[in-house]
């Protein structure tokens, strides 16, 4: 009796085995080694920031002075890549769960999830040789006859490659990301709210604005939010199409354009040396910040709805 | 009397009666543009310049919106009208998004079949000034950074992936979940800046390297690793782990053997997408492995090219022949969306053929 009570303890729990206790070793390192990796990303940029935050730079100007027109720049390209792109997402996520034929919904929004594979770099050259000389006329048009709105404030970029080129080219790069995420929302809604909204004589888009886009709501706003994640930390497009000449200005369509913090990089890294690299990095970092601040925002909002969104 | 009668009579059949024959959107859309073709005519013809398709799209676009909800608002009241109103405007909002796609294809098809001839795919930029040469330097540079980025991040993505779902509890499983997260918003150019700074720190400033390159992809690739694998080991049932624990296989064995080969498909698929994601990436490359006309085989000494930045440095830097830079940038760019392509198309086929009947 007394050598059978400590045998029936050790047999509660497995015995351990070399090969499972390295098992388990190898995983958690590789997640540990993750957490590492981004303290290294965080560690390593700031060190080379530095120099170039507290130091004097060569212009005499302060950090903050240098990299403010970039700042402003990445968020005003960002934001008029929102105002195009945020709309049609939800127009075409909706198109595809709500108003296309079944059989060619999935087939749909395969060929909108193909603008996502496209890279960068393409999306740049499309942007410099097709869409620039496409809008170039639309700009002239905008700067004679609305030049009154400052935003259409003459002259025209005789270009194309205007601030709005690039957001319209940003648009159609997070246009997918949003697109596929507010389909899989669209497409969580109950199905019977769906069908009681439609047997009690709503139009589609009553049972639509009804059910479907109140249940979405947080949903979409965080999508769109991610969305914009990716167009502050866009580069190569941007610094493929964008003339930009380092203002700040708000207009749209002439060639004074604000530049911005990942284009700036691109386009300077590969000849900087010295201080300049950790001006660069310095500005990295800045955008490091603004992206990281954008998506835990996003998903503080989605975390916060998953929480208290069932029903 | 007889007009109460033939009242009913009149509407044949009530459940149709005020509302529009289904062929009346199609018959609308089709008049407007008709419309527009002739604006856009008219104005072609009294400015001299092109007959524009554009115009014809938009003034019928427009007019198609005013005139089917206009009719429908006269015919079948205000909501039917909105109804109406708001899916010419979804449906117009889907073929303009297919715009930029098209238009994108077909120009880097028509682009870049100029140089897709035998010469482009065997040589490389090595003293070449003008026409010729080609790209097989950038697609030995984007194979070998490519897949040293997949030798990283592969591993590192699955173990994590296998500890998040079999062992993770607490605060580590927590902090790493949160934290992969935030890899997937890290901006692609930051880590570039992450691998230099890395590198510059054991090899001095301006370092440049293949390896660097792949760091810096890998840092892109492991969240899309780590997600798509953890989605894929949740979705093995538990019954499975729960059997074979139950006949005395021990966990890593159960995890070796019975979890990753239910999930390998779904595993393979996300690799496959990972590495599509990657393959494009230009801006760290452009940092960390820089540019050069030669071959390198070596990822661990000297510049290495790539196909994205081949594309970029041939496009923003032609030589005093124009065109045949640029038509080497089309051409770069026409590869890359094949491979891209291809390999999207795989990752589908993969997951289509492999994936592990339900229900069973």
């Amino acid at each position: 009796m007394t050598t059978a009570a400590p045998a029936a303890t050790t047999r509660a729990s497995a015995p351990n085995r070399p090969a499972d206790v390295i098992f388990k070793a190898v995983s958690t390192t590789a997640g540990v080694l993750i957490l590492i990796a981004l303290a290294g990303v965080a560690i390593f940029l700031v060190a080379q920031a530095v120099p170039a935050i507290i130091g004097p730079l060569p212009d005499d100007d302060s950090f903050w002075a240098w990299v403010w027109p970039l700042t402003f720049g990445t968020l005003w390209s960002a934001f008029l890549a929102m105002v195009m792109a945020v709309p049609m997402a939800i127009a075409i996520a909706l198109f595809i769960t709500h108003f296309a034929p079944r059989r060619l919904a999935s087939i749909l929004g395969y060929a909108i999830d193909l603008l996502a594979a496209i890279p960068s770099v393409i999306y740049g050259l499309w942007g410099i040789a097709v869409l620039a000389p496409f809008m170039q006329p639309a700009y002239a048009w905008l700067a004679e006859n609305l030049g009154w709105i400052p935003l259409f404030s003459p002259p025209a970029s005789g270009t194309g490659r205007t601030i709005l080129t690039a957001a319209i080219v940003l648009a159609v790069m997070v246009l997918p990301i949003i697109t596929a995420l507010c389909r899989e929302i669209f497409l969580q809604t109950p199905r019977l709210n769906e069908e009681a909204s439609l047997a009690l004589g709503a139009t589609r888009w009553e049972m639509i604005r009804m059910a479907v886009l109140p249940h979405g709501r947080s949903g979409i706003i965080a999508s769109s939010i991610l969305g914009l994640g990716r167009a502050l930390g866009e580069t190569m497009a941007v610094a493929m199409v964008l003339a930009s000449a380092g203002a700040v200005t708000f207009v749209v369509v002439g060639s004074q354009n604000p530049s911005t913090i990942a284009a700036n990089i691109a386009l300077r890294f590969p000849e900087a040396h010295g201080i300049t690299v950790n001006m660069l990095i310095g500005s990295g970092l800045v955008l490091f910040a603004i992206t990281l601040l954008v998506n835990a925002i996003s998903r503080w909002i989605i975390a916060k709805t998953t929480v208290d969104g069932g029903r | 009397m007889t007009t109460t009668i033939s009242a009913p009579r009149q509407a044949q059949n009530p459940l149709t009666a005020g509302q529009l024959p289904r062929w009346s959107p199609w018959a609308t859309l089709l008049a407007a543009l008709l419309v527009g073709a002739a604006v856009a005519g008219l104005i072609a013809g009294a400015s001299g310049a092109q007959f524009s398709i554009v115009t014809t799209a938009v003034i019928g676009f427009v007019l198609y919106l005013v005139a089917i909800t206009v009719v429908s608002q006269l015919i079948e009241g205000g909501r039917k009208a909105t109804d109406r109103f708001v899916t010419g405007l979804v449906t117009g909002a889907f073929l303009l998004a297919l715009i930029p796609l098209v238009s994108l294809v077909v120009t880097v098809v028509a682009n870049g079949l100029a140089r897709f001839d035998l010469e482009f795919f065997t040589y490389s930029m090595r003293n070449v000034v003008g026409e010729g040469g080609g790209v097989l330097h950038a697609i030995v540079g984007t194979l070998l950074v490519t897949l040293w980025a997949a030798i990283i991040s592969v591993p590192v993505g699955i173990f994590t992936a296998i500890y998040l779902v079999e062992y993770g509890k607490g605060k580590l499983a927590k902090a790493i979940t949160f934290f992969v997260d935030v890899m997937t918003g890290i901006p692609s150019i930051v880590a570039g800046l992450f691998a230099y700074a890395l590198f510059a720190l054991f090899f001095g400033e301006g370092v440049r390297s293949g390896i660097g390159g792949a760091v810096a992809l890998s840092l892109l690739m492991i969240p899309t690793v780590v997600r798509s694998t953890e989605e894929m080991l949740k979705l093995v049932p538990n019954d499975l782990r729960e059997a074979s624990l139950a006949l005395g296989v021990p966990k890593w064995l159960t995890i070796a053997k019975v979890v990753l080969p239910t999930a390998l498909a779904g595993i393979v698929t996300g690799v496959t997408l990972a590495v599509a994601r990657v393959i494009g990436e230009t801006a760290p490359l452009l940092i960390i492995a820089g540019f050069t006309t030669n071959m390198n085989y070596n990822v661990f000494d000297g510049r290495m090219m790539t196909l994205p930045v081949f594309a970029y440095n041939q496009y923003v830097s032609p030589g005093v022949q124009e065109q045949a830079y640029f038509d080497r940038a089309w051409a770069a760019a026409l590869i890359l969306i094949l491979i891209v392509m291809i390999l999207n198309i795989v990752a589908r086929l993969i997951a289509h053929f492999f994936a592990p009947k339900a229900g069973r």
